[in-house]
């Protein structure tokens, strides 16, 4: 299927798509190219359309309109059956009938393979993914853990042109989300995999991707990588939905700002502004006009409610700087570099 | 990237092999095909061959043929071609004035379509879901399509076609032309509405007939079901097991089983009619024939059903609604009032319209019990086979009756639907259940008594009054003449001989049963499937068809199937075809719920990793679906066999002297008064029943078991990560 002269960069090209469920739009006008061998997250709030995206990829879904190409073939109308991808479901989805080896060896021996053959293929796999000794288990009888393992051994065996991951941490237990988001992340590495993942924590979307792509209500609202969205938000959505932030409104005059009790140097024109501020980015320092008014203990570093210029602030600070308590008068000590404005 | 696809060529294959090949009438020679036929005396059949062989011609040399323009329209149009000159040409000439003018020959006419015709029906159907399919109908899905396109095609010839012809059968006169008179004088007569009953001894009409009972025996089922249901949940009550079995019974009995056992107990030389009279010197009484028979026996037949709903209902109702009344103060007495009878208000109505559609569509009990009190059901059937056969009153009677029986349903859903206040969540719902008031318990008590009492005394008849002399008489000798009447045997140099009376409409049933279940069972859970899984224009007015056909009563089925299909273009009236199709559409409903039910609590996302993996709808259906819903699968097969077996209302208007099926031989011995012979026969077919569904379980559970017990064996211990 893959003509070896034409061999593009790019493994998925949205142009235009737009997903109708009756009146409601889930993708509206999506425009996104994937490179070979990259990971690009769709992260959002549920509903904004980033599970659309994927299963229109799948094949689980077919645009309304518009083109959907991967690997360079307008696959637009073709069903799931005659795509080459592989998805881990957020449940997992494995067949609860069929063992480990035969769940791994269903795809191969779907595409023509005689059954030995598939099972030497599963076998292989299921060895490199590090689940020599589970072949003849029921899904039932592994951890989960091991049980998002075989979905990822069995959507990868075929060698698809991309591999989708639909929240595939979503049923892992809270300890060990971390080692196994590196463990996706190191496989897809290994295998050169193009990969497209599905998630609604930006924690996650941050520390696994190549680039994100920030949904919101069926449209892109940032594209970029996870320094980009984080340091460089293109709206106040963006800022808020990635990291805490705190936005604020005011008014800018001969390159500074005034708004909430602040008065900081901005660049850009005059007129009424809006500010991204990180809650890390404000140090606080005693005597001044804004007041502490909570003051939470969390282990790694303080939270601070200020009340600054009738507005409500919100401050991260490490440990070990002196504790201050609700009540207190303190002065806020911004640093220019992580002030973004908005708009 | 030209992609010769099997799937695609293989409905082409079998359309040109069908149009070319295939004898399109039936009892044709191979070779007397549309084309054959076309170019001898049946000119009409020509556009049909020619638009096939344009359609492969054109496949055979475009790219990507599915989503050429051309193929859509010309596979619609071979379909259209076909039905019309199907219903423009009859029997005996043109149906519709003009045709004799292009077609001179028409005036011959043409007999039913057979083998060659229904293939090329099919293959045009198979053309039009792929090239839908190739448009993005069902995602593109072409197994779901081709599924949802052939059933939809199935549906409305075998439930819709039927309906619309009997409507208008209903409009008829007695030349044959179409007319609003007649029904509206047949819809408005005093034998429909009539209340001479109320003033004199003349009977009321047979509308306020079947009304009156469907009312009275669904308000007793009701308060039965209810004194049950309450006993089984909420007492400590020691019979509980005894009540659940016997709420089984009445799925395995033949419907009018009941009836019969009635009139040997309480008939005019009925075993107790005879003791009374003795006792008391009283003179034995007809009292039984008529309104207090049947409402008898439909309470003790649909008591079951209204049970097994209310016992739902109640076991629903989260326990801890009715602690936290108690907690607040109130008594027992008042709990049950304030808390859990507007708790249980939706489902004793639900309970109440099962029983009322049930009483509607009960045929077999008013006709063994009926005496002079006609109902829809009865009244349809003498339209039909009695003397004054008038297929326009009994298209009318049934319209009524269907109408009856969809504005119940209609009741049921729209108003049922917003009233439910069942509160079953995904939580387990910790608590009791507060046992219900003492003066509750003792009503329950003096209630269900009774009825098990009457049920006991009528299995009791069912089991042994066939193997007896004479019960009326009370002459109980065991004897296995009546047995021998029907089923006797002989072996001898010829092999065996069956001379029995029985014998041929036992095997018809067998058979029909045997051919119907499957094939009842691939279609309902097929159609679950569509609606569950699939994603297609039009989905909710599939489901909803489906589901109507359900809703029509058997009566209706079977006047409708006489009046459609007694005549070409589709004539397999008399056939064993038309028993098993009857019974596929009227049962499949069961299926699809239970598959519906079933599919409810599989994770969809398996499906769709086996398609991302390659599989299409077909293969993911066998590999995927259908093991996970072994169970769903046994219960649409279990149920739609032993419907097949003792259905009554629709197939005693469909059997042939051929085809007799067990139900309506047994009718037939019943009309003639040879009642030992009707109840030892009846027991037969339960005992052959429960044989067979013990069959049924162990090759469908069987399986299941084999494939997983060595894995089960395997160590399961290091589960831990």
């Amino acid at each position: 299927m893959k003509d070896i002269d034409s061999v593009t960069e790019t493994a998925i090209e949205f142009e235009g798509v737009i997903k109708r469920y009756g009146d409601a739009v889930a993708v509206n006008g999506l425009n996104l190219s994937i490179q070979r061998g990259e990971l690009v997250t769709f992260l959002g709030p549920s509903g904004c359309g980033k599970t659309t995206s994927l299963r229109l990829i799948a094949g689980l879904e077919l645009p309304s309109e518009g083109r959907l190409l991967i690997a360079g073939r307008d696959v637009s109308r073709d069903p799931a059956s005659e795509r080459n991808v592989g998805m881990v479901f957020q449940s997992y989805a494995l067949f609860p009938h069929l063992s480990v080896l035969e769940n791994v060896a269903y795809g191969p021996s779907i595409r023509g393979l005689k059954k030995a053959e598939a099972h030497d293929k599963a076998r292989t796999i299921l060895d490199q993914i590090g689940l020599g000794g589970l072949h003849q288990r029921l899904p039932s009888e592994l951890s989960g853990g091991q049980q998002q393992r075989v979905a990822v051994a069995r959507a990868i065996v075929q060698q698809p042109d991309v591999i989708l991951f639909d929240e595939p941490l979503s049923n892992v237990d809270a300890k060990l989300r971390r080692r196994v988001r590196s463990e996706i992340r190191a496989l897809q590495q290994e295998f050169g995999l193009t990969a497209v993942y599905v998630t609604h924590d930006q924690e996650e979307a941050l520390a696994v991707s190549d680039r994100i792509v920030v949904m919101e209500k069926g449209q892109i609202a940032q594209v970029g990588t996870p320094e980009d969205l984080y340091e460089r938000p293109a709206s106040a959505f963006i800022s808020s939905f990635i990291g805490d932030a705190n936005l604020i409104a005011g008014r800018v005059q001969s390159s500074r700002f005034t708004g909430a009790g602040l008065d900081l140097p901005v660049s850009g024109n005059d007129g009424p502004a809006s500010l991204s501020i990180r809650p890390e980015r404000i140090a606080l320092a005693t005597g001044g006009t804004a007041r502490i008014e909570s003051a939470t203990y969390l282990g790694s570093r303080m939270e601070y409610g200020v009340i600054s210029g009738g507005m409500s602030l919100l401050v991260s600070r490490p440990i070990p700087e002196t504790r201050l308590e609700p009540g207190a008068a303190v002065h806020l000590q911004i640093d220019p570099a992580g002030v973004i404005r908005l708009d | 990237m030209k992609q010769f696809d099997r799937a695609s060529f293989g409905w082409l294959g079998l359309l040109l092999f069908s149009v070319l090949i295939l004898p399109w009438y039936r009892g044709g020679d191979f070779g007397a095909s549309a084309l054959g036929e076309g170019l001898g005396t049946q000119p009409w059949l020509l556009p049909i061959a020619v638009s096939a062989v344009l359609l492969a011609g054109l496949a055979l040399t475009v790219d990507d043929w599915r989503r050429h323009v051309a193929i859509l329209p010309l596979s619609i149009a071979g379909l259209v071609l076909m039905t019309l000159q199907g219903f423009a040409i009859g029997l005996n000439g043109p149906l519709i004035p003009g045709i004799a003018a292009i077609y001179p020959t028409a005036e011959q006419g043409q007999s039913g379509i057979g083998l060659g015709g229904l293939v090329t029906g099919l293959a045009f159907l198979g053309l039009i879901s792929d090239a839908l399919a190739a448009r993005g109908f069902c995602r593109g899905e072409r197994f779901a399509a081709a599924c949802v396109v052939i059933i939809v095609a199935l549906l409305s010839l075998f439930v819709f076609f039927p309906i619309i012809k009997l409507g208008t059968a209903a409009f008829t006169d007695a030349e044959g032309a179409l007319a609003i008179t007649p029904f509206l004088t047949r819809i408005s007569g005093a034998e429909l509405w009539g209340l001479a009953c109320l003033t004199s001894r003349y009977s009321c009409g047979v509308v306020i007939n079947t009304v009156v009972l469907g009312v009275l025996s669904a308000a007793f089922a009701t308060g039965l079901g209810l004194a049950l249901a309450l006993l089984v949940a909420r007492t400590d009550f020691r019979l509980k097991r005894t009540l659940r079995a016997i709420s089984i019974l009445p799925i395995i009995t033949p419907p009018f089983v009941v009836g019969v056992a009635i009139i040997v107990l309480f008939g005019r030389s009925g075993v107790v009619t005879a003791e009374v009279a003795d006792w008391f010197g009283v003179r034995p009484g007809r009292w039984i024939y008529g309104l207090p028979g049947i409402l008898l026996a439909q309470v003790l037949a649909f008591t079951p059903v209204t049970f097994l709903v209310l016992l739902g209902t109640l076991e629903a109702i989260n326990p801890t609604l009715e602690e936290a009344s108690g907690t607040l103060g109130a008594k027992p007495f008042v709990t049950f009032r304030k808390i859990t009878w507007p708790l249980l208000r939706p489902g004793i109505a639900a309970a109440f319209l099962l029983a009322f559609i049930e009483s509607l569509a009960d045929f077999g009990n008013p006709i063994v019990l009926g005496g002079g009190y006609d109902v829809l059901s009865t009244k349809i059937f003498f339209a039909v086979v009695g003397a004054q056969y008038d297929l326009g009153n009994a298209a009318t009677l049934a319209i009524v009756l269907l109408a009856l029986t969809l504005a119940a349903f209609w009741v049921q859903t729209r108003w049922l639907g917003r009233a439910s206040y069942v509160t079953v969540s995904g939580r387990s719902d910790a608590g009791l259940a507060a046992p219900v008031p003492r003066w509750v318990r003792v009503a329950a008590i003096a209630a269900v008594v009774p009825f098990v009492v009457f049920t006991l005394a009528v299995y009791t008849i069912v089991l042994f009054g066939g193997f007896v002399t004479d019960l009326g008489r009370l002459d109980l000798t065991p004897t296995v003449s009546h047995i021998w009447t029907a089923f006797s045997f002989e072996i001898g140099a010829e092999g065996l001989r069956l001379y029995g009376s029985a014998w041929d409409s036992l095997i018809t049933t067998l058979w029909v049963s045997a051919l119907s279940a499957p094939l009842t069972m691939g279609i309902g859970i097929l159609t679950a499937w569509l609606v569950m899984r699939q994603d297609f224009f039009g989905r909710r007015a599939f489901e909803f068809g489906t589901m109507l056909s359900f809703a029509i009563p058997g009566t209706v089925v079977g006047v409708s199937y006489i009046v459609a299909f007694n005549v070409p273009p589709v004539d397999i009236t008399g056939t064993m075809v038309i028993l098993v199709i009857c019974f596929m559409f009227r049962n499949m409903p069961v299926g699809m719920r239970a598959g519906m039910a079933a599919l409810a609590q599989i994770d969809r996302s398996m499906e769709e990793a086996s398609q991302t993996m390659g599989a299409g709808g077909a293969r993911t259906l066998r590999d995927v679906v259908l093991p996970l819903i072994r169970p769903a699968i046994f219960t649409a097969l279990v149920y739609s066999f032993v419907t097949a077996m003792t259905a009554v209302s629709a197939v005693i208007f469909l059997v042939s002297a051929r085809h007799n099926m067990a139900t309506a031989y047994i009718m037939g011995r019943v009309e003639n008064g040879e009642y030992a012979l009707a109840i030892a026969y009846s027991a037969v077919l339960m005992i052959v029943m429960i044989a067979c569904v013990a069959l049924i379980q162990f090759a469908v559970g069987h399986r299941n078991l084999g494939r997983r017990t060595e894995l089960q064996g395997a160590p399961a211990a290091q589960t831990a990560e």
